[in-house]
């Protein structure tokens, strides 16, 4: 549309020098045509590269040097066509500075337009970025509160401990003590901490110990790690869900002794921890794994990493097996 | 009395024993880790009272008294506050959270005495709003429990008293009603498209007239099923045709 109503008023300007409407049409389609095209192309250009530094440098130099293209193209063009006419091609000579001067312009303003566009179009990009880092921030801690409360496993350990102080006062005691070190554990933990593998397999050994003591010696479990990967650093809490899933899959949805595997590998400049647990393929088969557990620490890997495939499943007919792979980074790990 | 524990945490099996040794005239005949095990003991000794925890391996306690053709008093220990278990509550038949007090566990005792087997019918009924949550079926099989992934099933079919189950290795009966399997199964994979007939949406290859104004769908299976008229609005609606 705009460009519509400049070219009629540049037919009508030439029309009013004394040149008839099939020369005015023309010399202001070729040029207009062209112009437009050339806007056009910085635009889709800007798609794919947006200056961030010098760009107002940049503005100019794509004006000058397309300006100065389309002069070029549009007077031989014209010329082309109409280089009998002299009165017309004598026109277009002594219109030559003023045209460039608006083509100069145009394109100028056209690049303007585009860059704050496309940076505008940016900034929403990164605010809708931060905005689903709140949202998962907030998943976090809903999660942790969730934790914190674990009914079931809370009710089911304190009934635990009940059968056992009659009994075994000093194991009841023992259990106490487990499930308040743990219970605090998830109080102080922050989501955007990192601590050593070791660290976490700790943290991870008290939960393990209070559900060993509910289910007696039907729940074992093989935890296995070098010295290196020990020393290897890890989001906190990142496995404690995938564990406890692991537990509850194997306890519930299969018969017999369970036993879950904890392996940590270091692999370059990557941590590789795997966890293992039994499994029916029957009846199990796409249950696992779709929990709030594996959906929570995927999300989370991506919005530390930004990669999807850091957390894998695989499974045989009778093993569920977990595989996470922890980038090492040598920078500070607080942000 | 003969009493059976079924629950699958050895604390908690040990914590209902100690509680029940100061009632001399119980018998405790059985201490099941699971409901498979349970089943059978309930079947072997024929106790008069059974202590059921819900969520265990494999099967639900909920599940396994389903299979139970005429079963015992029941006080079920849970962990579980569900509304489901709030529904039990107004039913007089016990249950116990844990953890529960040896004066709670008394009191779930004085009320077994009084408490009628028609209740337990109305339990089981309630039972079924939990099973809700369940993505299988489990049936019976020659006294054998068998759990059928609810992927498996392909259709239902009403046979009398009892709800015939098609899977692909076999058929399965159930003592239940088809009115039972439209509502706890889920409503957008399952539909019933006609008065005997409830049908696996994922099986649909052919929606075709059969007669006048009568449907019919083909299964992949090259089964075809009638569908009634208000079965064929049904199918309309959930395959957007």
């Amino acid at each position: 549309m705009w460009w519509a109503t400049w070219s009629l008023l540049h037919i009508i300007a030439l029309h009013s020098f004394g040149f008839n409407y099939l020369q005015s049409s023309l010399d202001s389609g070729i040029s207009n045509i062209l112009l437009a095209g050339l806007c056009l192309f910085i635009k889709n250009n800007m798609r794919y590269y947006l200056p961030k530094n010098e760009k107002y440098w940049y503005v100019l130099f794509v004006s000058l040097t397309l300006s100065g293209l389309w002069l070029l193209c549009m007077r031989l063009s014209l010329w082309s066509i109409y280089d009998h006419d002299s009165i017309f091609m004598k026109m277009l000579t002594n219109t030559s500075l003023i045209r460039f001067a608006i083509s100069f312009l145009l394109i100028g303003c056209s690049t303007f337009i585009s860059l704050i566009w496309y940076a505008q179009k940016d900034q929403l990009k990164e605010k809708e970025h931060q905005s689903e880092i709140r949202n998962m921030v907030r998943d976090a801690e809903l999660y942790k509160l969730r934790q914190q409360l674990q009914p079931h496993f809370l009710f089911n350990s304190l009934n635990s401990i009940s059968a056992l102080t009659k009994t075994q006062p000093d194991k009841a005691r023992q259990m106490v003590q487990q499930l308040s070190d743990f219970l605090r554990g998830t109080l102080k933990k922050e989501d955007q901490d990192w601590i050593s593998f070791e660290e976490e397999i700790k943290y991870l050994q008290l939960y393990l110990d209070i559900e060993k003591v509910r289910f007696g010696n039907r729940l074992q479990t093989n935890i296995h790690y070098d010295q290196e990967a020990g020393s290897l650093m890890i989001p906190t809490m990142l496995l404690q869900p995938l564990v406890e899933n692991a537990i509850k899959f194997s306890l519930y949805d299969t018969i017999g002794d369970v036993m879950i595997k904890i392996n940590g590998n270091s692999l370059k400049d990557k941590l590789t921890i795997t966890i293992k647990n039994p499994f029916d393929k029957e009846t199990s088969e796409g249950k696992i794994g779709t929990g709030f557990g594996h959906a929570s620490v995927r999300r989370r890997l991506f919005l530390l990493f930004s990669r999807n495939d850091l957390l894998q499943v695989n499974s045989t007919a009778d093993e569920y097996e977990t595989v996470i792979n922890i980038p090492q980074q040598n920078e500070s790990h607080n942000n | 009395m003969k009493v059976i524990i079924i629950d699958d945490e050895p604390l908690a099996r040990l914590l209902l024993r100690e509680y029940l040794e100061t009632y001399p005239d119980i018998e405790l005949v059985g201490e099941c880790s699971d409901g498979f095990e349970g089943f059978k003991a309930i079947q072997l000794h024929h106790p008069d009272l059974i202590f059921l925890d819900i969520q265990m391996p494999k099967i639900t306690g909920f599940e396994m008294l389903e299979m139970i053709d005429d079963p015992p008093k029941i006080i079920f220990t849970t962990a579980f506050e569900d509304h489901a278990i709030k529904a039990f509550e107004m039913q007089a038949i016990d249950y116990l959270l844990k953890p529960f007090s040896k004066e709670r566990f008394d009191k779930a005792m004085s009320g077994v005495k009084i408490i009628d087997n028609n209740k337990i019918d109305q339990l089981l009924i309630q039972s079924s709003s939990f099973s809700k949550l369940n993505d299988r079926i489990v049936v019976k099989q020659n006294n054998r429990i068998k759990i059928i992934p609810l992927s498996q099933v392909q259709y239902l079919e009403a046979a009398d008293d009892y709800v015939k189950i098609f899977t692909s290795d076999g058929n399965y009966l159930k003592r239940q009603t088809m009115h039972y399997f439209e509502n706890c199964l889920p409503a957008h994979e399952f539909i019933r498209i006609h008065r005997s007939y409830l049908l696996n949406t994922q099986l649909i290859t052919r929606l075709e007239l059969h007669e006048k104004e009568s449907h019919e769908v083909l299964l992949t299976n090259g089964i075809r099923l009638p569908v009634s008229k208000a079965g064929y609005i049904k199918l309309k609606e959930v395959l957007g045709i």
